[in-house]
């Protein structure tokens, strides 16, 4: 299930919808998991009054660990040796996310394939929420 | 903020992966899991993250018998202008994170964390504010003492709630 790098090509993109109308309890549910309770992405009275915002968010791990799952299912399990983010935006509940993956560079290191990627996670309104880069190992 | 014994568990891992909307059978079923190459339920890319469940100091989870800062009668447990307790590091917000994997980790793997301070730099936020960043660098070795992954995280402290 792994990609191959003679089927690879710079430019070539893969993308997939991570979330559509994100829900608070699945912001709960990260939050137990993860061991993040900080009360801006569960509890809208003191992120609304005490913090400032509209609203509790998502957790930005939460957003790099949806975009983690598009790239684990194109490149296959096991396969990742980098991926990094920085968060942009910040996600809302009810937002609808879609990462894409863009093959950057097709190299080899140590008699290892490898693919560099760039990354993005856009929101409903095409506002970039994650930016950031990853790599896989690819058979030959 | 170092962690002394992070287990790699399967239950974590099902949790984990449900939490993220993550359906790869990977994650949660060990007969699918054997046939695949890693051969074993591996962490999800982002699971190093997680290790806090085991860090006893750690600041974002309230903590038996202390005060914490989230709302319950009164918007904030915490008083304000109070320094210390409470937990949280109000104010901060996780700016970027990048891992290395040197290999996945998988169930039944014990590891531990070293902690690094590392660069600490300055910006002038977009609608005025001082944004502070500060970057942290955390080894996670297995039970061999073999570095598996290798996790920098940049926080930003800001004089003023953030705005996209």
């Amino acid at each position: 299930m792994a990609l191959k790098a003679s089927e690879l090509e710079v430019g070539m993109t893969h993308s997939a919808t991570l979330v559509e109308d994100l829900k608070r309890t699945q912001l709960v549910q990260y939050a137990g998991a993860s061991g993040d309770y900080n009360p801006l992405h569960t509890d809208d009275l003191y992120t609304r009054e005490v913090a400032g915002y509209p609203s509790v968010f998502a957790h930005g791990m939460l957003t790099m660990g949806m975009t983690g799952a598009m790239l684990t299912d194109y490149v296959g399990d096991g396969r990742l040796t980098k991926f990094g983010v920085r968060f942009t935006a910040q996600v809302w509940p009810g937002d609808d996310l879609k990462a894409t993956a863009t093959v950057q560079a097709l190299r080899e290191e140590n008699g290892v394939k490898l693919v560099d990627f760039t990354v993005s996670t856009r929101n409903q309104d095409d506002v970039e929420v994650l930016s950031g880069s990853a790599t896989a190992r690819v058979d030959p | 903020m170092a962690v002394d014994r992070f287990p790699i568990e399967a239950s974590h891992i099902m949790m984990f992966a449900r939490s993220v909307g993550d359906a790869n059978p990977i994650y949660h079923d060990a007969e699918y899991a054997a046939k695949t190459e890693p051969g074993a339920i591996i962490a999800p890319p982002t699971f190093m993250q997680a290790s806090a469940q085991f860090d006893p100091e750690y600041s974002l989870r309230p903590k038996i018998g202390q005060p914490w800062f989230g709302s319950g009668k009164e918007p904030t447990g915490v008083k304000k202008g109070s320094t210390g307790g409470g937990g949280g590091n109000q104010g901060t917000l996780h700016a970027e994170q990048h891992f290395e994997y040197h290999r996945h980790p998988k169930v039944g793997d014990v590891l531990t964390t070293t902690v690094k301070p590392g660069k600490t730099w300055e910006k002038e936020g977009r609608r005025g504010g001082k944004l502070i960043f500060s970057e942290t660098i955390t080894e996670y070795r297995d039970q061999q003492g073999e570095l598996v992954v290798t996790a920098r995280g940049v926080g930003v402290r800001t004089e003023r709630p953030a705005t996209q």
